[in-house]
């Protein structure tokens, strides 16, 4: 759906690779090019008409994305530059003052390094120590599960709400409930959960949140660090410098500004995060409901005809989403990759990004096809028959 | 050499490349994990003063690396330090569209026109680069 709403469509190219980064409509390209070419000010800065107009556009998108997470108060959500720098502002400006050592962390083998390398980190720095919640045969990741790994150590749950590699969603409501029973906190990654589901910051009680604007239609380096406001105002600014002081004489006299501000040091991706504005209005005005709905649709459509195919071997054959992880039979994945390419067929080949899935999972790598909601059922019919023919993949891989 | 001839020798030496297989503790090890895609293969090389002596390897990479390895190991054993250093060089030069010396390449032509796929090439030098240390390093 809305396909001409997206210049790349023009081309003759089928693209497969959304939990990677999505397409940009036109709106959001014309909303950076109206900045970039109308009112390029500074922020926070001037006392002239055109900063005017920046602060309120950039204003503006911080109001988008309260209501699009229903978070209970502006100074919740913090610009950063995407998922990755959200969750470090959280481990190293948050975590790292209060964790001590032997206090746990609970992860899962199949997270984005981009929530794993941060806490391993916290182990070379606190000795506190990182542990994993099992999968289970779906790679899901079930209450039971988790239950049987909280101990008294145990200070920190941080998991995606929907992983990059299976798709599937975790029950976060429930997670954040039991933990908080037991004085643990919860990080959610949220980067491929933003793009597809709902997601109610209030009603699933999350501590801290962090997703990037690229996977839901907008620029790449902007994203949203939230994290509950008592829990925010300690958390140390990881930078220090202009827009995020009130005033400074010397060392002993540095006032900070509140929040949010405090958290966005410099001048930020200001066309980024007013483009991220006009991406929140167009993913609102489509709905997040219908956009799921045409993605569960599409991967059944796809699923049911790979499931014909005998050389293909599907890894998740339950999902919550649009991502298909398979393999074709004794073909390396980025052969299947380049195969598909010649067609100009863009699909992902490799462990993408959860290295330590593959214990958890046996396979190294696979191909996925991870899916939104300009897809087509034709597109899928031009994958499918690419792939279903054996010997061209063999004949034609290299 | 013609298209479909290549592709036959590629396939062929995927399929069965040649001492795909680890090797004793004499042998010195490089490992080739590759940063722009994921191919990762570990070569094992037992030098005899300035002469290879036998090169196996290791690994899950694409055909093309995995060809590419099987074809140096075919081409390398046998070979001294400097012929071998020789070889990789015009090796490169190929991958870059570069004039080069067609005959000693042998096999090795195969990848002659890979340099028109930017994302390949590191896949068809990735055993080379792995080889190319061994030797400065030992
Ligand atoms: C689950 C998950 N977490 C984190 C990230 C990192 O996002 P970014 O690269 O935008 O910081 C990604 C992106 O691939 C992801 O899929």
């Amino acid at each position: 759906m809305n396909r001409e709403d997206f210049p790349l469509l023009k081309q003759d190219i089928i693209y497969f690779d959304n939990s990677a980064t999505s397409l940009k409509p036109k709106v959001v390209i014309d909303a950076i090019n109206d900045y970039y070419t109308n009112y390029p000010a500074n922020a926070h800065r001037g006392d002239y008409d055109l900063s005017y107009k920046v602060d309120q556009a950039y204003e503006n998108t911080r109001e988008l994305v309260k209501e699009f997470i229903n978070a209970r108060y502006l100074e919740e959500i913090v610009f950063t530059s995407g998922t990755t720098q959200g969750l470090n502002m959280i481990v190293k400006g948050f975590f790292k003052e209060y964790l001590e050592e032997d206090d746990e962390v609970l992860i899962t083998k199949a997270e984005h390094a981009s929530n794993v390398l941060p806490w391993f980190k916290l182990v070379e720095d606190l000795n506190i120590k990182v542990n994993y919640i099992p999968l289970d045969s779906n790679y899901y990741l079930t209450m039971d599960n988790l239950k049987k790994v909280v101990n008294e150590h145990t200070k920190v749950i941080s998991i995606a709400g929907i992983t990059n590699v299976i798709g599937d969603e975790r029950p976060i409501k429930e997670i954040c409930e039991y933990a908080h029973q037991h004085n643990i906190f919860v990080v959610l990654d949220a980067a491929q959960m933003a793009p597809h589901k709902k997601i109610d910051v209030q009603d699933l009680d999350v501590d801290f949140l962090a997703f990037s604007a690229h996977k839901m239609l907008g620029p790449t380096g902007v994203g949203v660090l939230y994290g509950k406001k008592e829990l925010l105002e300690h958390l140390i600014p990881l930078e220090f410098g202009g827009g995020m002081n009130e005033s400074f004489d010397n060392p002993n006299e540095v006032y900070l500004k509140p929040l949010p501000l405090r958290l966005e040091a410099g001048t930020q991706n200001i066309a980024g995060v007013i483009g991220f504005g006009a991406a929140i209005k167009y993913l609102n005005n489509i709905g997040l409901d219908k956009i799921h709905n045409h993605e569960l649709m599409l991967r059944k459509y796809l699923i049911d005809k790979l499931l014909k195919i005998k050389h293909i071997d599907i890894i998740n054959l339950e999902s919550d989403s649009g991502i298909v992880a398979f393999n074709v039979n004794k073909v390396f994945s980025q052969d299947v990759a380049y195969y598909l390419n010649k067609y100009n067929i863009c699909v992902r080949a490799g462990n993408h990004c959860a290295k330590i899935l593959k214990n958890a999972v046996g396979v190294t790598n696979t191909v996925r096809v991870s899916l939104y909601f300009y897809n087509t059922t034709e597109e899928i019919d031009s994958l499918v028959e690419l792939l279903s023919n054996y010997d061209k993949i063999l004949s034609e891989m290299v | 050499m013609d298209r479909e001839l290549k592709r036959e020798i590629i396939m062929e030496h995927y399929m069965h490349p040649k001492n795909r297989k680890r090797a004793s503790d004499d042998y010195e090890k490089v490992n080739t994990a590759n940063s722009s895609c994921i191919d990762n293969i570990d070569i094992y090389i037992k030098f005899d003063n300035n002469v290879i002596k036998d090169i196996t390897f290791e690994g899950e990479a694409c055909a093309i690396s995995i060809s590419s390895t099987s074809i140096m190991i075919k081409n390398l054993i046998g070979k001294t330090k400097e012929e071998a250093l020789e070889y990789i060089n015009e090796f490169e030069k190929m991958v870059e569209g570069q004039e080069y010396n067609v005959d000693l390449l042998k096999e090795g032509n195969v990848y002659d026109d890979i340099y028109k796929q930017g994302n390949r090439k590191t896949c068809a030098t990735l055993p080379y680069r792995g080889l190319k240390k061994a030797i400065m390093d030992n």
